[in-house]
C-alpha cells in the first residue's frame, strides 16, 4: 500500500466520473497539438515559398535608396567587401545566403547590359577564418523545410531562387534570360566582357526581374576588370523572417553603421502576419483548454472531494495529516494530466498528419518536441485546477467522519 | 489516562448557540472500559471526537497522558492519533475501493511501515478477527459483521492504547454484536482503554463503567466493581508487530 495505490484504485473504482474531465483535457490538448503541428509545417512551407522569392534584406551604401537599386540596377557608391566578412563572422542568427554584388555597365555586341560580380558559396567556405563562427557554421536554409516528395530545384535555378551559386570559375559567366535571348547566346559560347573572354556556363531561366538583363561573373574578376578595389555596391541576404521580426535588421545596422539596411517589408510582413495569426490561434486554443478543461477538472475535483468527505475524515481519524490528503488529490490530478497530455499528443499528432495536408495543403510529420509541451500544459492545467479542491479536502473537518452519530 | 477539565463546547446552529458539552470534568484511567450513554444530542459523540483530537473545546482542557491535546497543532494531533488512538465507527467507514487487506494496511502505510511488513501485519490482524479467507474481498463483498471485523483489524493496526468506538454494534445483529463486544473485552484485557458510545443497554452493561450524559453534562456514573482493571500487555500480537 502506497499513496499511489489509494489514488490508482480510486480512479478505477470511479472511472466513469473521470471520463468527462479526461475527455476535456484530451480533446483540448489534441486540438492544440494538432494546430501547433500543422502551423509549424505550414509556417515552414510559407517560409520556403518566401525564401524562393529571393532576398529579403538588402545592404546598400548609406545614400542609396531601394528605388535607385531596382530602377538603375546599380549605384555609383560602393562600400568595402569586408562588410561581408563582418556579417559572416558575426554571431547574428537568421542570416542565410549572403550575396555580395558589384554591378558595372558593359557593352556586349553594341548592347549595354549590366555585369554583376557575385561571390560563389565555395568562396565563403574556403575562408577558414569564417568557418566555425560565421554563417556556414549555422544550419543552412533557415525557415526552409525539405518537403517530402518534392525534388530539389535544378542547379541553374539556384542563383535565381536562393541568390547564391555554389561555384563559379574565373572565366565563367551566367547570362540572364533576356540577354541570352537578345544576343543569341547558348551555354558553352564565349562572350567578351571588359576585354576578357568568358565561357557561358548557363543561361538563367526567366525571372521577370532585373536579373533577366544581367550577366553574372565572379565578383573578384569583375572588381579587377572594372578597376575597382575590394568593393561591392550591394549585399543581398535571405534572412529568416522570424529573426527579422525579432530585430535582425537593427542588429545588422549596429554591425554595419556605415551602410543602409533595407528590408523588403511586404515579403517579410506576409510571413510575420501568417505566423502571428497562427500563434494567435494557438493562444486562443490554449485559452480554451485552460478555461474549459480547467473548469471541468475543477468541477470534477470539487464533486470528488464532496463525495469522499467521509473517506477523507476516516483517513484523518486514522492519522493522516492534511499533507497526505492534499497529495492524494494532487497525485490524482497529476495522473489525469499525464494521461490527458500523452493521449492528447497522440490524438493531436494523428489528426495533424491526417488532416494537415487537407487543411493547410502541406505534408505534416509528427513533432516529438510537442510531447513534453503537451504533457507540461496538461499537467499544469490539471494541477492548477485541482489545487483549490485538494486544499479544501486537506482542510476538511475530520469530524465529518463521525457525523452520522 | 484520558482527562477532561471543565470542558465546554458550544456551536451555532440555525442562528442560536447550542451547548454540546457543559463544563464536563472527567478522568478515564488507563485500561478502563467506559460506555457513554444518553439520548440523541446529549453530547456523546462530541465527547468522543474531543478525546480523538478531532473537535476542539470552546473552553477547558482535554488531556491524553498529561498532554493537552488541543495545545498541539492539527498535524501533531494527527500524529498523536496515528500513534495512540484507534477509531471504530458505527458505519465502519471502510474505504470502498480497497480490499479488506488494503483497508487494514492504510494506518500502517500512514505510519510509514514498508510494503512487506504492511502485508504481513494486515494478514495477521485479519486472521485474528477471523477473516483469513476474505483478504481480497472489497467491503461490498462482505457482510456487515465482516465489515466491522475489518474495521476492528484496521483499528488495531497501529496497536492503539486508546480505542474510541462510536456505536460499534449499532448496525449489527445480536450474535455479531456479541462477538464484537467479546472482542472489545479481549482488547480491554490487553490493557487498552476503551471508550464506547452506545445506545444499546446490553452493550453498555459489558463495560466497567457507564457514563450517562444529558444535555451535555454527566448525570450518572456507574461502576461495575466486580471487574478489576487489567495491566496493559506489552507482548500481545499487535504490539509486537505494529511497533
Amino acid at each position: 500500500m502506497r499513496l499511489r495505490t489509494i489514488v490508482w484504485r480510486e480512479i478505477f473504482e470511479r472511472k466513469n466520473q473521470l471520463v468527462t474531465s479526461f475527455l476535456a483535457i484530451l480533446l483540448g490538448i489534441s486540438v492544440i497539438v494538432s494546430v501547433k503541428n500543422i502551423t509549424s509545417y505550414s509556417e515552414k512551407a510559407v517560409a520556403r515559398e518566401l525564401d524562393a522569392l529571393g532576398a529579403n534584406i538588402l545592404i546598400l551604401p548609406k545614400s542609396a535608396s531601394l528605388q535607385d537599386y531596382y530602377s538603375s540596377d546599380m549605384q555609383d557608391e560602393e562600400f568595402p567587401e569586408e562588410y561581408v566578412t563582418r556579417l559572416a563572422t558575426s554571431d547574428l542568427q537568421g542570416l542565410d545566403n549572403l550575396s555580395p554584388k558589384l554591378s558595372v555597365p558593359v557593352d556586349i555586341q553594341s548592347r549595354r547590359v549590366t555585369l554583376t560580380g557575385i561571390l560563389p558559396k565555395n568562396e565563403f567556405q574556403a575562408k577558414a577564418s569564417w568557418q566555425g563562427a560565421g554563417i556556414f557554421s549555422r544550419p543552412q536554409g533557415c525557415g526552409v523545410v525539405d518537403v517530402p516528395g518534392e525534388a530539389a530545384p535544378p542547379a541553374q535555378e539556384t542563383l535565381v531562387r536562393r541568390r547564391v551559386i555554389d561555384a563559379l570559375g574565373d572565366t565563367d559567366a551566367l547570362v540572364g534570360a533576356d540577354v541570352g535571348a537578345s544576343l543569341g547566346v547558348k551555354p558553352n559560347d564565349t562572350i567578351q566582357l571588359l576585354g576578357k573572354p568568358f565561357t557561358v556556363t548557363a543561361v538563367l531561366p526567366q525571372t521577370g526581374t532585373v536579373d533577366d538583363s544581367r550577366v553574372f561573373a565572379h565578383l573578384h574578376v569583375v572588381q579587377k576588370l572594372a578597376g575597382k578595389g575590394p568593393v561591392v555596391n550591394a549585399i543581398e541576404i535571405v534572412g529568416c523572417c522570424n529573426q527579422i521580426s525579432k530585430g535582425l535588421v537593427q542588429k545588422i545596422n549596429q554591425l554595419l553603421p556605415e551602410a543602409k539596411v533595407v528590408t523588403i517589408t511586404q515579403i517579410v510582413d506576409t510571413q510575420i502576419k501568417t505566423n502571428r495569426m497562427m500563434s494567435r490561434l494557438s493562444v486562443l486554443f490554449l485559452g480554451i483548454i485552460v478555461l474549459v478543461g480547467g473548469a471541468s477538472i475543477a468541477n470534477y475535483m470539487y464533486a470528488n472531494v464532496f463525495e469522499r468527505r467521509r473517506e477523507i475524515g476516516t483517513l484523518m481519524a486514522l492519522g493522516a495529516g492534511s499533507s497526505v490528503v492534499l497529495r492524494i488529490f494532487l497525485l490524482k490530478a497529476l495522473l489525469l494530466g499525464l494521461a490527458g497530455g500523452i493521449g492528447g499528443y497522440v490524438l493531436g499528432t494523428v489528426l495533424a498528419v491526417v488532416l494537415g495536408p487537407r487543411i493547410a495543403g502541406v505534408p505534416v510529420l509528427p513533432m516529438l518536441p510537442l510531447m513534453p509541451w503537451a504533457l507540461g500544459v496538461a499537467t499544469a492545467v490539471s494541477l492548477l485546477a485541482s489545487y483549490l479542491p485538494a486544499r479544501r479536502a486537506a482542510r476538511l473537518d475530520p469530524c465529518t467522519a463521525l457525523q452520522e452519530v | 489516562m484520558l482527562q477532561m477539565r471543565s470542558v465546554s463546547k458550544q456551536y451555532p446552529h440555525r442562528g442560536r448557540m447550542v451547548t454540546a458539552l457543559d463544563a464536563v470534568t472527567l478522568e478515564i484511567p488507563k485500561g478502563d472500559y467506559v460506555a457513554v450513554v444518553g439520548p440523541s444530542g446529549s453530547g456523546k459523540s462530541t465527547l468522543l471526537l474531543m478525546f480523538g483530537g478531532m473537535m476542539s473545546p470552546s473552553a477547558g482542557q482535554v488531556l491524553i497522558e498529561g498532554q493537552s491535546l488541543y495545545a498541539l497543532d492539527a498535524e501533531r494531533r494527527a500524529a498523536l492519533r496515528k500513534k495512540k488512538i484507534g477509531f471504530v465507527f458505527q458505519t465502519f467507514n471502510l474505504v470502498p475501493y480497497l480490499s479488506a487487506m488494503e483497508n487494514v494496511q492504510v494506518p500502517l502505510f500512514l505510519a510509514g511501515v514498508d510494503d512487506a511488513n504492511q502485508e504481513r501485519q494486515a494478514a495477521s490482524l485479519l486472521d485474528r478477527v477471523g477473516l483469513t479467507d476474505r483478504l481480497d474481498h472489497k467491503p461490498s463483498e462482505l457482510s456487515v459483521g465482516q465489515q466491522q471485523r475489518v474495521a476492528l483489524a484496521r483499528m488495531l493496526a497501529n496497536n492503539p492504547d486508546v480505542i474510541l468506538a462510536d456505536e460499534p454494534t449499532g448496525n449489527l445483529d445480536p450474535d455479531t454484536s456479541r462477538d464484537i463486544l467479546d472482542f472489545f473485552e479481549e482488547l480491554n484485557r490487553e490493557g487498552r482503554t476503551v471508550v464506547m458510545v452506545t445506545h444499546d443497554v446490553r452493550a453498555a452493561q459489558r463495560a466497567r463503567r457507564v457514563l450517562r450524559l444529558v444535555d451535555g453534562a454527566i448525570v450518572n456514573h456507574e461502576r461495575d466493581e466486580t471487574r478489576s482493571m487489567p495491566e496493559r500487555r506489552t507482548d500481545d500480537m499487535c504490539g509486537a508487530e505494529a511497533r
